[in-house]
C-alpha cells in the first residue's frame, strides 16, 4: 500500500500544527464559532446529537494492521473502546473530546493516517473496488489512481469551498464493486490495445434527489487524469448552486445544464489546462505504483484436500466458507470478508479488542493488510486456502466470523437517530429488529443475496435508494416511520429503488420485509436472485402484498 | 484609511472601492468599468457570480482586480483567480475583498491573489504570519508552485 515520503508526513504534521492552533483560538474565544464549525468540518470533526463524532479517512479502503492497532489504541485512549466503519470505508469515532482531537490527530499522523477533507463542503476521501488487486474480474488495479486523485485532491487550494461535498470512485473491474455511477464523479478503468483508459462520469449520487451519473467522456489518457478532473471541479465550483444546500450537488448542475452541454464546458476549461503543469508524468506514475506492487505470493494449489474436506462437513465453517470467501485471482489464495454484521450489534461497529485481532490475523494470514468495504465489512485480501480453517477459528473466538456476506441480515446501515442529529428516525433498531425476524440461516442461504440497505434521513449515508429494499428513516408528525423501496442496485446494473408506497411503523418493517421475501420465493423461477425477479415481474405484486389488508 | 495586505506588507491601498466622486484612480464594479469609454487607471470589482472572462480583453491596462467573497464559504472567487492569472495572463494586484478571513489567505495566495482587504476584526498581524508559514509544500500544480510530483521526481 501506498506510505508517505517526507512529504506526504510534512502536510500532515503541518496539518496537526494548523489545525491545534484553530481548536486553542476557538477555546479561547478568538475564533468565531461560525467560523471554526467550517474549519473544524474540512477537518471530519462534527457535533453530534451526543458528542462530537470525528471521521477518520481511509484512502480507498487500506489500512495496515500498524495502524489498525493505532485506531484500537485511539478508542481506548480517547473514546468508549469502540469504532464504526462507514459507507465511504471511512472510521469514526463516536465520542471523542473537542479538546483532545489535536492529540488524536498526532497519534493517527504517527501512522500516516489523518481526518483531512472527511467533512465539510470540499473533495471527500476517493473510495474504491475493496477487492483492488486481487479479483480476477479486474482489468487493471484502480488503487494508484486513487492515490493519485487522493494527492491532487488534499489541501486542493480551489476546491475547499464547494457548493457542497464531493465524491469521487474509482473501478478497476468488469464488476462494479465501487458504485461509481452513484458518485459525484465515477471512474471506470479499461484497456484499449494494452494501454490503460479512463471512462469518466459525472452527476451521479444519492441523497434527497437520487440520479446515475453519465458518462461525460468515454476515453481518457492516464496523464490527463488530474487535469480533466480540475477542469470539472471548476466548472462545478463556479456553477454549482450556492443559494439551496439541496441543490447544490454537481448532478443537479449536471442535470439542470443537460450533461452534453455540461461536457462541453468542461471539454472548453480542460483545453486550457490539459497541457499544462497539471498533467501528470510517466514519473509520477511509476512512483506511485511501485507502492502497489504484488506481495510475497507462494507457489500454491487450488486444491486443498484437508480444507475442501472441512467445507463439504462442518456446517459452520463450510456455511462461512460459501457466502465469506471469494476467489482470488492467485491459485491457492482467497478473499476473506469478516461480516461486521452480528445481531445486536450496530452494523459496522467493531470493539478494541476486536481491532487488535483482526490486526493479529491479518498479519498472520494476509501480509498485514486489510481492507474497509463500503458495506461497512473489511475484508483480508490475500488468504492461502490452507489457512482457512485456523483463521475461521480464531475468527470466531471473537465473534468475527459471521457467515452472512451478501446475505439479507448483512445490512448496509447509517449510524441514524441513535447518533445523529440529522436523522429523522433511528436505523439501528431496524436493521436489528430485520435480523432477529431472519435469524434461520439455511432460510437465509435460500434466499440468496440480496442487499437491505437503511438510512435515518434523505443524505441517505445508508444508500436505501440503491439497495434491493431500501428503508429509509422518516418524520411523521413528529413520529418516526420508515419508508419502503425495492428494487435498487448500486453495482454495474446500478438502479435507484421505487417506493411502495405509505410508510410503516417501526414495529411492521420486519413483518413488511417477510411480505417482500414471500412474494419473492413465490414467483423466482429457478435460482434467480432477488432482485432478478424483482425486475421480470415489477413492482405490483410486491405492492399488492404489502398492502393487502388496506 | 483601512490598510490592506499586500505582497507580505501591511500597507495603504493605492486603490480604494469606489463609493462616490470620480471613478478614475479607485475600483469600481464590474458592470460601470465595462461601460467606461477611459478605462485607464480604474481598478474593477468582481463579484462571486460574475465572470471574469468579461475583462480578459483589457487586463494588460488594470491596476487592481478585487474579487469579493460574499461569505467566507463561498469558494467561487478562488477559481475566478485562477482563470485571470492563468488564463487571461493577468500580472497586475488581485486582491480578495468581502468576508476575508485569515484561515484562508493561504488557499488565496495558492490561488493567484496577492493581496487581502481583511474582513472586520480580523487580525492582520496574525495574517501575515499565516501567509509568510503556511504549508511547505502543496500537491497540486498553482499559480506560484508546480505541483509536487515536479519536486519528487
Ligand atoms: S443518513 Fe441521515 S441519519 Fe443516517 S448518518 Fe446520514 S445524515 Fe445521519
Amino acid at each position: 500500500m501506498y506510505v508517505y515520503d517526507e512529504y506526504d508526513q510534512k502536510m500532515v504534521d503541518e496539518r496537526v500544527a494548523q489545525y491545534r492552533d484553530q481548536t486553542n483560538r476557538y477555546l479561547s474565544g478568538e475564533l468565531p464559532a461560525d467560523e471554526f464549525l467550517h474549519l473544524r468540518l474540512r477537518n471530519g470533526l462534527y457535533i453530534q446529537r451526543l458528542a462530537p463524532m470525528l471521521r477518520i479517512a481511509v484512502p480507498y479502503g487500506m489500512l495496515s494492521s500498524r495502524q489498525l492497532r493505532k485506531i484500537a489504541h485511539i478508542t481506548r485512549q480517547y473514546d468508549r473502546g469502540f469504532c464504526h466503519f462507514t459507507t465511504r470505508q471511512n472510521i469514526q469515532l463516536n465520542w471523542p473530546v473537542l479538546e483532545q482531537v489535536p492529540d488524536i490527530l498526532e497519534e493517527l499522523a504517527s501512522v500516516q493516517m489523518h481526518t483531512i477533507q472527511t467533512s465539510g463542503n470540499c473533495i471527500r476521501n476517493t473510495t474504491s473496488d475493496q477487492f483492488a488487486a486481487v479479483a480476477p474480474d479486474e482489468i487493471e488495479d484502480p488503487r494508484p489512481w486513487a492515490e493519485l486523485i487522493r494527492q491532487w485532491s488534499t489541501f486542493h487550494p480551489e476546491f475547499n469551498w464547494l457548493p457542497r461535498k464531493f465524491k469521487i470512485a474509482v473501478t478497476g473491474a468488469r464488476r462494479d464493486r465501487a458504485a461509481i455511477q452513484v458518485h459525484d464523479i465515477g471512474i471506470r478503468l479499461f484497456e484499449k490495445s494494452g494501454q490503460t483508459r479512463f471512462e469518466i462520469l459525472a452527476g451521479g449520487g444519492l441523497g434527497r434527489t437520487p440520479v446515475i451519473g453519465t458518462v461525460i467522456r468515454e476515453e481518457l489518457e492516464p496523464h490527463h487524469l488530474l487535469t480533466y478532473l480540475e477542469a470539472i471541479l471548476r466548472v462545478y465550483n463556479r456553477y454549482g448552486r450556492r443559494d439551496n444546500k439541496y441543490k447544490a450537488r454537481i448532478k443537479i448542475l449536471v442535470r439542470a445544464m443537460t450533461p452534453e452541454v455540461f461536457a462541453e464546458k468542461v471539454e472548453a476549461e480542460w483545453q486550457t489546462l490539459k497541457d499544462g503543469s497539471g498533467m501528470l508524468s510517466e514519473v509520477e506514475i511509476d512512483r506511485v505504483k511501485k507502492h502497489f506492487t504484488e506481495p510475497d505470493y507462494e507457489h500454491l494449489d487450488d486444491h486443498v484436500p484437508e480444507v475442501d474436506d472441512l467445507i463439504s462437513d462442518s456446517s459452520g465453517f463450510g456455511a462461512w466458507v460459501k457466502q465469506n470467501v471469494k476467489p482470488h485471482k492467485k491459485p491457492g489464495y482467497c478473499i476473506v470478508t469478516l461480516a461486521l454484521k452480528n445481531t445486536a450489534v450496530a452494523p459496522g461497529d467493531v470493539t478494541d479488542e476486536q481491532l487488535e485481532i483482526i490486526a493479529d490475523l491479518a498479519d498472520k494470514y494476509s501480509f498485514g493488510e486489510v481492507r474497509v468495504t463500503h458495506e461497512q465489512n473489511v475484508t483480508l485480501a490475500d488468504v492461502p486456502k490452507k489457512a482457512l480453517h485456523d483463521l475461521w477459528s480464531e475468527l470466531a473466538t471473537a465473534s468475527l466470523a459471521s457467515p452472512n456476506l451478501g446475505l439479507l441480515t448483512d445490512i448496509i446501515c447509517c449510524p441514524g437517530g441513535d447518533y445523529c442529529s440529522l436523522a429523522n428516525a433511528k436505523s439501528i433498531p431496524v436493521a436489528e429488529a430485520i435480523q432477529r425476524q431472519f435469524d434461520d440461516l439455511g432460510y437465509l442461504h435460500d434466499l440468496g443475496e440480496m442487499d437491505v440497505n437503511i438510512s435515518g434521513c434523505m443524505n441517505a449515508c445508508g444508500h436505501h435508494h440503491v439497495g434491493n429494499i431500501g428503508i429509509l428513516g422518516v418524520d411523521k408528525k413528529g413520529s418516526e416511520f420508515y419508508q419502503v423501496s425495492i428494487g435498487g442496485s448500486g453495482y454495474e446494473d446500478a438502479a435507484l429503488a421505487k417506493i411502495l408506497g405509505p410508510s410503516f411503523a417501526q414495529d411492521d418493517v420486519p413483518t413488511v420485509i417477510q411480505t417482500l421475501i414471500d412474494v419473492y420465493l413465490n414467483n423466482r423461477q429457478e435460482d434467480e436472485k432477488f432482485i432478478d425477479t424483482y425486475r421480470r415481474i415489477g413492482i405490483d405484486p410486491y405492492k399488492q402484498a404489502v398492502y393487502a389488508n388496506e | 484609511m483601512n490598510k490592506i495586505i499586500k505582497d507580505g506588507e501591511l500597507v495603504t491601498p493605492e486603490y480604494e472601492i469606489f463609493e462616490s466622486g470620480e471613478a478614475k484612480g479607485s475600483i469600481v464594479p464590474l458592470e460601470t468599468f465595462l461601460a467606461l469609454t477611459d478605462k485607464s487607471n480604474t481598478g474593477v470589482w468582481i463579484d462571486a457570480h460574475e465572470e471574469v472572462e468579461t475583462i480578459a480583453a483589457f487586463v494588460q491596462d488594470i491596476p487592481v482586480v478585487a474579487l469579493n467573497f460574499p461569505v467566507f464559504a463561498d469558494g467561487r472567487a478562488y477559481s475566478s483567480a485562477n482563470i485571470l492569472r492563468r488564463v487571461c495572463g493577468y500580472t497586475g494586484e488581485i486582491r480578495a475583498m468581502g468576508d476575508v478571513r485569515i484561515d484562508q489567505l493561504e488557499q488565496m495566495s495558492r490561488c493567484g491573489f496577492n493581496a487581502y482587504a481583511l474582513a472586520h476584526g480580523q487580525d492582520a498581524e496574525k495574517a501575515m504570519g499565516v501567509l509568510i508559514q503556511g504549508f511547505s509544500y502543496s500537491y497540486q500544480a498553482t499559480v506560484s508552485q508546480p505541483a509536487l510530483f515536479a519536486l519528487r521526481a
